[in-house]
C-alpha cells in the first residue's frame, strides 16, 4: 500500500534503471491481477491437475497417471516446478491439490492462486530482459521494457488464456543475455535447463549447437576438446538431473511417449498462421479446379487437424506430409542461419539467429500452436529498437502475431480486453519508435553502439536532418494496406459475416484470420532470412 | 483532436530530464496522443475491473445497485413516462423504485433499449426481477463503459485542455501525469465498474461544467451543471461553489442583474427541458420530487466517515433527536461549514479559488449533510483530483483514505482484489519514476509531521489486514468498521480544514503581486 513517500521532491523521483523496471513490472502485475476472473482455457485445469498429481502421487507415477484427460506432457523440470508450487497450494487450499476432488475446481482460491503464480513466475522475464538491456541507453531500455513486460501477447496467453510462457521465455532471455555477454557456458546451461522445462524450445537447439561449438569450443585441439567436454558435461548433467530419476525407474520410454504425441495432426484445431495454411489451401484450390474440369477427385476422409488415421491422407492432390518432412523442412530453412553462425559466430547476432530459428519452427513445424509465435516475437523485441528497419519489421510482426492470437479468447467478455491490449500496444510502439528514430537531434545526441555504427555507414555523422528523417520510422504503403486489411478481416469476422451469412461457413472467419496472418508471418520470415543472409 | 493541437502550440515545452521519465515517448507527439494512450489504458483497466462481480451478485431477494439499475431499465422501457415515478400495480416503488432525477431515467431508458435489442429477457417486465446471466452482466457493464467513454473521458480532455491552456512553464509529462490521475481514479473505477453505478455521467458533466467555467463560458457551465444535477441529486454538493462563484463573477460585471437573469434563464431552460414530461401538473412534479428526497432512510447509512456517524459512537443522534430536528441540524451544520468558502468566492472569484470551493463545499456536504452514503466520497474526490497538481501529496493522502472508507463496502461486493490492485496502480502512477513532483507547502506536514503520518499509514495497512482476516468480537460486530470510519473521518477533517485555509490564503499572494506591479 501507500509507501510513505509524501516528501515530494523537486528532483527526479528515484530513477535508477532497476527501480524503473520494477515499476514496469508492478504496473503490469496490477493489470494482471485485474484479469483474474476473466475467461480461462482448459489449460487452467491442465495446470491445476499437474499441481494435484505432482503433489499427491510419487514421482514414479507422474507420467502414468490418467485420472484427468490432461495428463502431464511437459518435461520433468516443469513437473518439479509444479511440485514446488503445489506445496504452497496445499497450504492455501488442500482441495486444489486433490487428485479427484479437485477436478475442474474453480473457486476463487484456485483462480487467485494460479493467477498469482503466473504473475510471480514472470519475474524470470524481468530478470532476462534486464540482463539483455543492461548496457543500453535509458530511453531505449524503457522502450524495450514496455514491449516485453507489457506485451499484449503475454497478457492474452498467460494471464487470460492461462499458461506460463512469460516464465519460460524469461529463461530463454536469461540464456541469451549470457550468450551476448560472452558467458557461453552459462548460456548453454540455462538453455539446457529450458529444454527440460518445455521441449518445444528445442527448435533453436541446432543454432545453439553450432554457435557454441564455434564460439566456445573452437580453437586448438586441446583447448577445444576440453571445452567441448565441459559444455557437453554441463548439458548432460542438466538432462541427467531432469530425466535421471525416470531413467532409473525405467520409465524413459513412457516419458518420451508423453512428450512427443505424434498422433496429433499437422495442424492444430485452429490453424496457426504458418506455411501449412498455404499448403492446405492450395490443395483445396487445386482439387476444386480439377473437379470443375471434370477430374474425379475423392474428398479426403481424414482431417489434418486430427491424427494420422491409418494410411488415408487428408490431402486430395498434394502429397501427404509426415513429421519427418516437416523436420527436414525446418532444418533446411534453418541452414542459412546455421551457415552464418558457423562462419562468424558473433554474440551480438545470436538473438536474431535464435529468433529466426523459432520463426522457422513456427512456419514449418508439425502441429504448431498459434501461441508458439510468442517464442520469436518476445525475444525479437530486444533488437527491435536498433534500426528503423528493425522497428518497422517488429511493428508489423508483433501486431500480426498478436492479432493471430485473437481466436484464443472467443468469449464476448474478453473481446474489448484483447482489442484494447492490441491498440494500446500499437500506439505505444508507434509513438515510441517515432520518438526514437524521427527526432533527429535525439538520435544524434544519444547514439549507442549499433545505431552509431549504422549512422556512420550512411555518412550522416554531421546529422543533416533530412538524412535522418529519411531513415526515420515510417510505414511503407504495403504495410499500411496490410494493417488496414487486418481491420477489414476483423470487421468481416465479427460483424459482416454473421450478418450476411449467418451460421453458414462458421469456420470461414477463423480461416481468414489464419490465412491473412500467415502472409504477415511469411513476410517476417523472408525479411529475417534476407537480413541474415546479407549481414556480414 | 484539434483541441490537443492547439494546446501543443500554446504550451511552453520543457523536456529536461525526460530520459528518466517512464513515458518519455508518450509526450513527444503532443497531448492528443498522450491522452488517447492514457485513455486506452484507463479503458482497459475499467474493462478488466468489470469482469469482477457486481454488488449483490447472486444475493436475492433484494440484490444490490446492479439490480436497481437493471430494474430502472426494465421500468422505463416498459411503462409510459408518466408512470416511472408513480407507485402502481406494475411499478412497485418499494422494490428499487426510481429515486434519481429524470435524466437518470432517460439514461436508463436508452440503456434499456440497448439491452432489449440484444437480450430481451434481461429487461422484460416482472419476469426479469433479479435477472442474472452472463450476457446480461456483460451488456450492463458495457452500458457503464460506454457512458464513461462518451461523457467522462471527453470531459476530462476538455478540462485538461482548458486547465493547461495558460502561458507559463508547463512540463508535458506533468500533463500526462495529471491525465492519468484523473482517468485512473481508483474509487470511481471501483464504484462504477465494480460495484455498479453511473457516477461517471454526473461527475463527467460536473467536470464539463468546471472546464466551461475555467474557460469563461459561464452559460455552458450552467447547462452542464444542471445536467449533472438532473442525473444525480448528489451533485448538489457542488451547488454552493457554483452558486457563489457565478454570483461573485456577476457582481463584478457591468449589469449584475442582467447577468444573473441570463444565468437563471439557462438554468430554468435546462431544468424545463429535462423535466418536460412531468410539468403538466404540480402533483406530478411533487411526485417525482418526493422520490428524490430519501428522508425516510435516516441520518446516515451503514458506516460512513462523516460527522454524524463518527460522533454517533459517543452521541446517539438518532435516539436523541427526531428526524425532523436532525434534518434541520444537519442542514444548518452543512451551510455553516461551507459558508466561509462561499464568502471567499463571492468576494473574490478566481479559477483556483473556485476549484477549492468545489472541494470545500462538497466536503461540508459529505461530512455534515443528511443521508450520506459512503460512495458520496466520490464527490469531494472529484475536485481534489482536479487540484491534484496543486498539492499532489495531499491528494494522494486523500485518495488513500477515501479508498479505506469504502473498503468495507467493496469487501461486501467481493471486490477486495481489484481494490488492492487499483490502489497499488494509483500509487505506482503517482510515484512514477522520473516524474517531477512539485513541492507546494504541504500543510499535512505542518500539522502531523512525518512520523505521525507514517504511523497512520501503517495503522491503515494493519486495518486492511485485520478487516480481511479477523472476526470482530461478538459484542461489537461493527467494531472494525467504526475504527475505519473514525480514522477516515479524522483525516477528511484535516484535509478539508487545510483546503479551506488554502482557499482563503489565495487572496494574499494576488495582493502581493499587485503591490509589486504598482511598485
Amino acid at each position: 500500500m501507500g509507501k510513505p513517500k509524501l516528501s515530494s521532491k523537486q528532483d527526479h523521483n528515484s530513477c535508477s534503471p532497476k527501480t524503473t523496471i520494477w515499476w514496469f513490472y508492478l504496473v503490469s502485475a496490477c493489470v494482471k491481477v485485474l484479469l483474474f476472473p476473466s475467461y480461462h482455457s482448459t489449460d487452467f485445469e491442465v495446470h491445476r491437475n499437474w499441481l494435484a498429481l505432482t503433489h499427491s502421487l510419487p514421482l514414479s507415477q507422474w507420467y502414468f497417471d490418467n485420472t484427468s484427460p490432461w495428463t502431464l506432457d511437459y518435461p520433468p523440470f516443469f513437473a518439479y516446478f509444479e511440485r514446488f508450487l503445489s506445496f504452497f497450494a496445499s497450504l492455501i487450499d488442500p482441495k486444489i491439490v486433490h487428485l479427484q476432488e479437485g477436478l475442474n475446481y474453480s473457486s476463487n482460491t484456485v483462480v487467485y492462486f494460479q493467477g498469482v503464480t503466473v504473475v510471480l513466475s514472470d519475474l524470470s522475464l524481468l530478470y532476462g530482459v534486464y540482463g539483455l538491456t543492461r548496457n543500453m541507453d535509458l530511453r531505449k531500455q524503457k522502450l524495450i521494457w514496455s514491449l516485453v513486460i507489457w506485451s499484449p501477447m503475454l497478457f492474452i496467453v498467460d494471464h487470460v488464456h492461462f499458461q506460463y510462457n512469460g516464465f519460460l521465455i524469461g529463461i530463454l532471455l536469461i540464456s541469451l543475455s549470457y550468450l551476448e555477454e560472452g558467458r557461453d557456458l552459462m548460456g548453454g546451461f540455462v538453455f539446457a535447463a529450458l529444454l527440460c522445462f518445455k521441449h518445444l524450445f528445442a527448435v533453436a537447439a541446432p543454432v545453439y549447437f553450432v554457435y557454441l561449438l564455434r564460439h566456445y569450443c573452437w580453437g586448438g585441439v586441446l583447448r577445444g576438446s576440453s571445452r567441448l567436454l565441459i559444455m557437453g558435461g554441463t548439458v548432460a548433467s542438466v538432462f541427467a538431473v531432469a530425466f535421471g530419476p525416470f531413467f532409473y525407474l525405467g520409465q524413459i520410454e513412457q516419458v518420451i511417449r508423453r512428450l512427443f504425441p505424434f498422433g496429433r495432426g499437422l495442424c492444430h484445431a485452429y490453424w496457426a498462421p504458418n506455411f501449412w495454411v498455404f499448403y492446405i489451401m492450395s490443395d483445396k484450390g487445386l482439387a476444386f479446379m480439377l473437379r470443375k474440369l471434370g477430374v474425379d477427385i475423392k474428398t479426403p476422409a481424414a482431417s489434418f487437424t486430427a491424427g494420422l488415421v491409418g494410411d488415408s491422407s487428408p490431402f486430395s492432390i498434394l502429397p501427404q506430409i509426415s513429421p519427418i518432412v516437416t523436420f527436414i523442412m525446418v532444418l533446411l530453412a534453418l541452414s542459412p542461419c546455421l551457415l552464418k553462425a558457423w562462419k562468424n559466430p558473433q554474440p551480438r547476432r545470436i538473438s536474431r539467429w535464435i529468433v529466426y530459428a523459432y520463426t522457422c519452427g513456427f512456419l514449418f513445424g508439425w502441429h504448431v500452436h498459434e501461441k508458439a509465435s510468442l517464442h520469436f516475437v518476445i525475444p525479437l523485441s530486444i533488437v527491435a529498437a536498433q534500426t528503423p528497419e528493425d522497428a518497422r519489421h517488429y511493428f508489423l510482426l508483433s501486431i500480426v502475431s498478436c492479432y493471430s492470437l485473437f481466436p484464443l479468447l472467443f468469449e464476448a467478455q474478453e473481446y474489448p480486453i484483447k482489442v484494447l491490449l492490441l491498440l494500446l500496444h500499437s500506439i505505444l510502439m508507434w509513438s515510441g519508435f517515432s520518438a526514437q528514430f524521427n527526432d533527429g537531434t535525439e538520435t544524434a545526441r544519444v547514439p549507442t553502439g549499433y545505431t552509431k555504427k549504422k549512422l556512420d555507414q550512411f555518412g550522416s555523422k554531421g546529422s543533416s536532418n533530412a538524412a535522418l528523417k529519411r531513415r526515420g520510422f515510417a510505414l511503407g504503403w504495403i504495410e499500411r494496406i496490410y494493417l488496414v486489411g487486418l481491420v477489414v478481416v476483423e470487421i468481416w469476422g465479427q460483424l459482416l459475416h454473421p450478418l450476411l451469412l449467418g451460421d453458414k461457413l462458421a469456420f470461414a472467419p477463423l480461416m481468414l484470420i489464419s490465412i491473412y496472418c500467415a502472409f504477415g508471418i511469411m513476410y517476417s520470415w523472408i525479411w529475417q532470412l534476407r537480413s541474415i543472409v546479407i549481414s556480414v | 483532436m484539434d483541441k490537443g493541437k492547439k494546446m501543443k502550440e500554446s504550451e511552453t515545452v520543457l523536456n529536461d530530464g525526460d530520459d528518466y521519465n517512464c513515458w518519455w515517448w508518450l509526450v513527444q507527439k503532443g497531448t492528443a496522443v498522450t491522452f488517447v494512450t492514457i485513455a486506452l489504458f484507463g479503458f482497459l483497466i475499467r474493462v478488466a475491473v468489470s469482469t469482477y462481480p457486481y454488488s449483490g451478485a447472486g444475493n436475492p431477494p433484494k440484490f444490490g445497485d446492479y439490480e436497481a439499475q437493471r430494474h430502472w431499465m426494465e421500468i422505463t422501457i416498459n411503462l409510459p413516462i408518466r408512470e416511472w415515478y408513480r407507485n402502481s400495480s406494475s411499478n412497485d416503488l418499494s422494490y428499487w423504485g426510481l429515486d434519481y432525477p429524470p435524466l437518470t431515467a432517460y439514461q436508463s431508458f436508452v440503456h434499456g433499449l440497448f439491452l432489449r435489442f440484444f437480450h430481451p429477457d434481461s429487461v422484460s417486465l416482472f419476469a426479469s426481477r433479479g435477472h442474472e446471466s452472463y450476457l446480461g452482466k456483460l451488456l450492463m457493464r458495457w452500458t457503464v463503459l460506454s457512458s464513461d467513454a462518451l461523457i467522462f473521458f471527453p470531459s476530462v480532455l476538455y478540462f485538461v485542455t482548458v486547465y493547461y491552456n495558460k502561458p507559463g512553464r508547463i512540463r508535458k509529462s506533468d500533463v500526462a501525469w495529471h491525465i492519468a490521475l484523473l482517468l485512473l481514479n481508483p474509487c470511481l473505477i471501483l464504484i462504477d465498474h465494480g460495484h455498479f453505478q453511473f457516477n461517471c455521467i454526473s461527475l463527467g458533466f460536473t467536470i464539463g461544467a468546471v472546464a466551461a467555467i475555467l474557460s469563461e463560458k459561464d452559460l455552458v457551465a450552467c447547462v452542464f451543471y444542471c445536467l449533472s444535477l438532473n442525473h444525480k441529486q448528489m451533485s448538489a454538493y457542488f451547488a454552493p461553489a457554483f452558486f457563489s462563484h457565478l454570483m461573485g463573477k456577476c457582481l463584478r460585471r457591468k449589469h449584475p442583474l442582467l447577468q444573473v437573469l441570463k444565468l437563471g434563464l439557462y438554468v430554468l431552460g435546462t431544468f424545463a427541458a429535462v423535466w418536460w414530461p412531468y410539468l403538466y401538473s404540480t402533483n406530478s412534479i411533487l411526485e417525482v420530487l418526493s422520490r428524490l428526497a430519501p428522508f425516510e432512510r435516516g441520518l446516515f447509512e451503514d458506516y460512513v466517515a462523516n460527522f454524524w456517524c463518527a460522533t454517533s459512537v459517543l452521541i446517539k443522534w438518532k435516539r436523541l433527536l427526531t428526524t425532523d430536528s436532525l434534518k434541520l441540524v444537519s442542514f444548518t451544520a452543512t451551510i455553516i461549514t461551507c459558508l466561509p468558502s462561499m464568502v471567499q468566492q463571492i468576494k473574490s472569484p478566481s479559477n483556483r479559488g473556485f476549484l477549492y470551493a468545489l472541494l470545500n463545499s462538497s466536503f461540508s456536504f459529505y461530512l455534515f449533510s443528511f443521508q450520506v452514503h459512503e460512495k458520496s466520497i466520490l464527490l469531494p474526490l472529484l475536485p481534489a483530483s482536479l487540484l491534484a497538481m496543486e498539492d499532489p501529496s495531499t491528494f494522494k493522502w486523500f485518495v488513500q483514505f477515501a479508498m479505506l472508507s469504502m473498503f468495507p463496502l467493496l469487501c461486501r461486493d467481493d471486490l477486495a482484489a481489484p481494490y488492492f490492485a487499483l490502489l497499488a496502480l494509483f500509487t505506482l502512477i503517482f510515484n512514477a519514476p522520473g516524474q517531477h513532483i512539485v513541492k507546494e507547502n504541504n500543510f499535512l506536514y505542518h500539522y502531523l509531521g512525518t512520523r505521525t503520518m507514517n504511523f497512520i499509514l501503517c495503522f491503515s495497512a494493519i486495518l486492511h489486514i485485520v478487516y480481511l482476516t479477523m472476526h470482530p468480537p461478538e459484542k461489537y460486530p461493527f467494531l472494525f468498521e467504526a475504527i475505519i470510519m473514525n480514522l477516515c473521518f479524522s483525516q477528511f477533517v484535516l484535509i478539508t480544514l487545510g483546503s479551506n485555509i488554502k482557499q482563503w490564503m489565495l487572496n494574499k499572494p494576488v495582493k502581493l503581486e499587485i503591490e509589486k506591479k504598482h511598485n
